[in-house]
């Protein structure tokens, strides 16, 4: 008699690392965050061959939505080729049979740390953000349980009242990432730190977004075609930040988010953050057919 | 010959209020905390415009019925109205949290005796009266500065200081920052509770001024809650004088002062003169 002889020959039973019930967890929590946009769901985050606080929350709503006929793609602020969005590609793709691509076109998994891509996502793709602190109310109110009781109010005074002392102490808003930004007119959330430049690209989108951080163990969503509005007072209109005339230094596209990169003169040149598109631009002007999707904004203009 | 010292349950009103219809009615309002019995069968009436005066040692519930005026607690039993204009919500203690929380925010104004407690401290004097306003809806920044201004303003606040936060105000321009928030909604109800409790003499009698050039311009309905007897007789037209969480004696200022029924008030009265 062996050990063999008394097991069940192995058998992969499970796509994406985490194990079946993991994954079940994950996704009644992702149904529900899909059911109430904006709310934040607890779940029970799992470890993962990862330090937390380097996409542990992104990555495994990424291993839950993953198969092998999915095709991945990750970015850290902006940039395919990071370490950290290198090793994470790797890793989801090893685990899970899945593809792995560079191009926002191609993929129908994009977890992303910090950015949008520039390119405008379609219904059948998904965007997984990872998010380092979901709680919009926490520099408000530290209390966790008051917080909570405040969404149930949607008692958002106090964020109101930020922005109101910003306005008065420095002319104009301060707050240049994770803008706290109202879900489907009820919850407010805040979108992981991305610059305001993207905040309008995830109102009405086509795409599913789920935002998850793993230290903090809770995850929210923003459903296809679901409206989200950044507080803004209504005489002090939204802006996003000035890179509408930045030109990008190595592909020369214009009317993106840009990467400032200071340069010893104390002057600075512009790098397009979506290292993709810029590559897809400077091969398209080497004279390759390249497929370059419409993109969100649209000579500096948020179009879409 | 025995005394009679029982107080007659039905308070007498001042000529202008005899016809009018209360503004507040609490009936049969008792509250327990573990063994200790806050508020006992506990019914108070306001009529709009007025000011009264709640008195009591520590201890006899004022602030308790003060919490239950503002919707902040609930009790074991009680009911509570306040006839406002275009709305009916029957038994106020009925209504769930948010409501409770909704309606207070809307047409209840508070001056707690601590700024701690009814002020944000690191934000601006300003900011903290805008706050009441933003929890209201309104979403224009000038509106809310505008709006902020003139709250300040009625409350006698240098404006020049109005982006100041409170933790460098005195208290009596704390107290003042509080009292504009508190009146930026423009409440039906103004809730007082031991507003000049630790200001000196001459920055009580300048709040004290405040508070009575607010009730006259803008006929304030005020609930006042105070230990101190000179302050109640100065501004109430009604006195409420509570003890172990009961309403011992209630009626006009002048007859409570003049003419105390009940031992206690007597007592109370005479302690003070």
């Amino acid at each position: 008699m062996s050990l063999a002889s008394l097991t069940k020959p192995w058998a992969a039973t499970s796509y994406g690392f985490l194990d079946a019930s993991a994954k079940r967890e994950l996704r009644r929590k992702m149904l529900k965050a899909i059911a109430v946009p904006g709310c934040q769901m607890p779940y029970a985050s799992r470890e993962v061959p990862m330090a937390r606080g380097w996409g542990t929350g992104g990555l495994q709503v990424t291993l839950t939505l993953v198969n092998p006929a999915s095709t991945i793609k990750v970015i850290d602020q902006g940039a395919d080729d990071g370490v950290n969005a290198a090793s994470i590609r790797r890793f989801i793709s090893r685990v899970s049979g899945a593809g792995e691509t560079w191009d926002t076109l191609e993929a129908s998994i994009i977890q992303s740390r910090h950015r949008v891509p520039e390119e405008t996502m379609r219904e059948d793709q998904i965007l997984v953000l990872q998010v380092p602190n979901p709680e919009p109310l926490r520099g408000v109110e530290p209390n966790m349980s008051i917080a909570r009781q405040m969404h149930a109010d949607a008692d958002y005074g106090r964020l109101w009242l930020t922005l109101y002392e910003q306005l008065v102490r420095k002319g104009r808003i301060m707050q240049g990432a994770a803008y706290p930004s109202l879900v489907n007119g009820r919850h407010v959330m805040t979108p992981s730190p991305i610059p305001r430049w993207d905040v309008p690209k995830l109102n009405m989108a086509k795409h599913l977004t789920f935002l998850s951080a793993g230290r903090e163990k809770r995850l929210h969503a923003v459903p296809p075609y679901t409206k989200v509005e950044p507080l803004v007072f209504s005489d002090r209109p939204y802006r996003v930040e000035d890179h509408q005339d930045l030109v990008c230094r190595r592909s020369g596209i214009a009317g993106y988010f840009m990467n400032e990169i200071p340069q010893d003169d104390g002057s600075s040149s512009f790098e397009v953050s979506d290292s993709n598109l810029g590559i897809k631009a400077i091969r398209r002007a080497e004279g390759e057919t390249v497929d370059i999707g419409q993109t969100w904004y649209r000579g500096g203009e948020f179009s879409a | 010959m025995s005394i009679d010292m029982s107080v007659s349950p039905a308070p007498l009103l001042p000529p202008q209020l005899m016809q009018t219809e209360a503004l507040l009615t609490m009936r049969g309002l008792s509250r327990s905390y573990g063994a200790v019995r806050a508020l006992r069968n506990v019914d108070v009436t306001v009529y709009p415009g007025e000011v009264m005066g709640v008195v009591g040692e520590s201890g006899s519930g004022k602030s308790t019925l003060l919490r239950m005026m503002n919707l902040e607690d609930t009790p074991d039993r009680g009911d509570y109205r306040l006839r406002l204009p275009d709305r009916d919500d029957g038994n106020l203690f009925d209504l769930g949290r948010y409501q409770r929380r909704m309606l207070s925010a809307h047409h209840i104004g508070i001056v707690y005796q601590n700024p701690h407690l009814g002020l944000l401290m690191r934000h601006s004097s300003s900011g903290n009266v805008a706050e009441r306003l933003l929890i209201a809806g309104e979403r224009s920044f000038d509106v809310l500065r505008s709006k902020a201004r003139d709250a300040l303003d009625a409350s006698e606040f240098p404006l020049d200081r109005m982006d100041a936060r409170p933790a460098e105000l005195s208290g009596g321009m704390q107290q003042r920052v509080q009292l504009a928030k508190a009146i930026a909604l423009e409440p039906a109800l103004l809730l007082l509770d031991e507003p000049t409790t630790g200001l000196d003499v001459s920055v009580q009698a300048l709040v004290l001024d405040t508070l009575k050039r607010l009730q006259r311009d803008r006929h304030i309905t005020m609930v006042l809650v105070s230990h101190d007897l000179g302050v109640i007789r100065t501004m109430a037209d009604r006195v409420l004088v509570m003890r172990h969480g009961e309403v011992v004696e209630q009626g006009l200022a002048d007859q409570v002062f003049q003419d105390p029924q009940h031992p206690y008030t007597q007592q109370l009265v005479h302690a003070k003169l």
